[in-house]
């Protein structure tokens, strides 16, 4: 459904001096799976979402969606063809409305179905239905809205970037649940889901582990998981803050 | 009363009105007014100056008044004095407003002084859009003078709003807010092309545990110019708060002046205000959901200054 072949990303740091940010990125994503990315912080994982969006164009590779380049496309035009990514950190809106983005995001949707899906993030339609996408919801309140957005555009392939960070516990779960049960064995539908979660990790048909801008290991949920799970939990690396430098604390395998 | 369709197009896009209305309301068009009064909300024609007295009876609760003005020739100059006495314990909504159709290359301009009086434990919601239309040369022109009296215990909260096409404005409103009673005022903006706008508001917070808050969103694209100004004096124990909030675009110039004084210490008097660009992970946000970009632009600056 969707290939990136020999993917980089340079980017301008903050010196203004080009960083090599993705190198040689090569991946399929097929129908009907459930797609973990993980990977140390820093490491390209919201990068490769946001190339697969448009957000960030390229500097060498293709971007190849269901048999079309779609490496030149707007973002506007991916979106269009079945693209969708749950922002990291979703902006907010002033005056903008929950159930008015709820129709950007899905013009056919009627008040049913964004209860339905809000229902589906655990949130209470009633409170929330009308409310502001401003400063009044908490970052909680936010990514849980974020994720009931993309539910409602009911896209080909949705990337979810880290849709558990700020969630309590409790709707981790929830979300864990809905996000599969509308993905797994769908074949009209691919679910990318980035995280460091071991609830979302092992859930997944594969795991792809990126860092340092590349891709590590990729394979079966059950294959790569048990060989990362001790390093995600503690975290990959550590910085020596002492000797001023980075040192691999531990390798991945 | 007749109304054309010109004429139901600036009623509509001033007052939400679609026709004449119900009740109590004073519509004016090229300088002749047309009114009815009910039996709670009397509007009286001035005998020495051009304008109307609305004078809302003690107790009145859950009305609404009209009073549009509307032009619709060009090189119409139009001057309105207009005095609106809420009575004791009333609870009203005035829906006013001014939309100038001008089709010629003469400058069209309405010249509005309101004088508001709430009275003692009275409320009132005012709601004032500005607008204007049509492609001759001529300008469309509008500067309403708003002075607000608030007695004990009342409450006011002012929504003046200039959705499109006026090319110059200049807003001056001063409010004098007794013990007990409060004025919010919520002031909307867009400008385009090279239309300049001014607005001035100043809040005198004269009683004890009197309240002022000055709420102002503004849009300001092309080549346009805005300067706003807001003034909090408090003169007893008081708070007050100022909060403009504006989106710059294009080559705009934008000068945003909250102001605070206090003349007791018991005055409390707080002000925020920003300036800046839409940010791009707005754009970028509504973009991933399938809008062009104008149209994220769009949806952003209707949601920025509803």
């Amino acid at each position: 459904m969707l290939t990136l072949r020999g993917v980089g990303l340079n980017l301008n740091g903050d010196n203004g001096d080009a960083k090599e940010i993705l190198k040689n990125i090569n991946l399929t994503f097929e129908s009907g799976k459930l797609y973990a990315i993980t990977g140390p912080n820093g490491g390209g994982k919201t990068s490769i979402a946001k190339v697969i969006m448009g957000i960030y164009q390229p500097t060498e590779g293709q971007i190849i969606f269901e048999g079309e380049d779609i490496t030149n496309l707007s973002i506007t035009e991916r979106a269009r063809r079945g693209l969708a990514y749950a922002f990291q950190q979703p902006p907010r809106f002033k005056g903008v409305y929950v159930d008015e983005v709820m129709r950007i995001a899905n013009p056919d949707i009627d008040e049913m179905g964004i209860r339905s899906y809000l229902r589906d993030v655990g949130l209470c339609p009633e409170d929330y239905i009308g409310r502001d996408l401003g400063s009044s919801l908490s970052g909680g309140e936010t990514k849980r809205l974020e994720v009931a957005q993309l539910l409602a555009k009911d896209a080909k392939i949705t990337i979810f970037d880290e849709p558990e960070a700020g969630v309590d516990l409790w709707t981790i779960q929830k979300l864990i649940s809905v996000i599969a049960g509308r993905h797994r064995g769908n074949d009209q539908k691919t679910a990318v889901i980035i995280s460091h979660n071991e609830q979302f990790l092992p859930m997944c048909d594969e795991i792809i582990l990126v860092a340092d801008g590349e891709i590590q290991e990729q394979g079966p949920s059950a294959a790569i998981w048990p060989l990362i799970r001790d390093d995600i939990i503690c975290d990959c690396r550590i910085r020596n803050q002492c000797g001023g430098g980075m040192i691999e604390a531990q390798q991945y395998r | 009363m007749k109304l054309s369709s010109i004429d139901n197009q600036l009623l509509e896009a001033v007052a939400d009105l679609h026709g004449v209305p119900q009740g109590a309301f004073n519509i004016r068009k090229d300088g002749e007014g047309h009114r009815q009064s009910s039996a709670n909300i009397e509007i009286v024609p001035k005998r020495d100056k051009p304008g109307i007295d609305i004078i809302v009876k003690p107790g009145t609760r859950n009305e609404s008044v009209h009073i549009p003005v509307i032009l619709t020739r060009s090189g119409l100059k139009d001057l309105v004095y207009n005095t609106f006495i809420i009575g004791e314990e009333a609870d009203v909504t005035i829906v006013a407003g001014c939309g100038i159709h001008n089709p010629g290359n003469q400058d069209s301009q309405h010249d509005g002084i309101h004088e508001f009086i709430v009275k003692q434990g009275a409320s009132l919601k005012y709601i004032e859009k500005h607008y204007g239309q049509g492609y001759g040369k001529g300008k469309k022109v509008l500067n309403p003078i708003t002075i607000v009296t608030i007695e004990k215990g009342g409450y006011a909260e002012m929504e003046m709003v200039q959705i499109k096409g006026v090319d110059n404005t200049v807003r001056n409103t001063e409010a004098f807010i007794h013990e007990n009673a409060g004025l919010k005022i919520v002031e909307r903006l867009l400008t385009d092309g090279r239309q300049e706008a001014v607005s001035n508001v100043t809040i005198n917070l004269i009683g004890a545990d009197s309240s002022g808050q000055v709420l102002s969103r503004s849009v300001a694209q092309d080549e346009s110019k805005q300067v706003f100004r807001a003034l909090l004096v408090g003169k007893n124990r008081s708070t007050g708060h100022v909060e403009c909030d504006a989106i710059i675009m294009g080559s705009a110039q934008i000068r945003s002046i909250p102001e605070l004084t206090a003349e007791s210490a018991e005055a409390m008097l707080t002000h925020e205000a920003a300036i800046g660009r839409i940010a791009g992970d707005q754009l970028i946000k509504l973009m991933t959901l399938g809008l062009d970009e104008q149209q994220a632009v769009d949806t952003i600056l209707a949601g920025f200054l509803r």
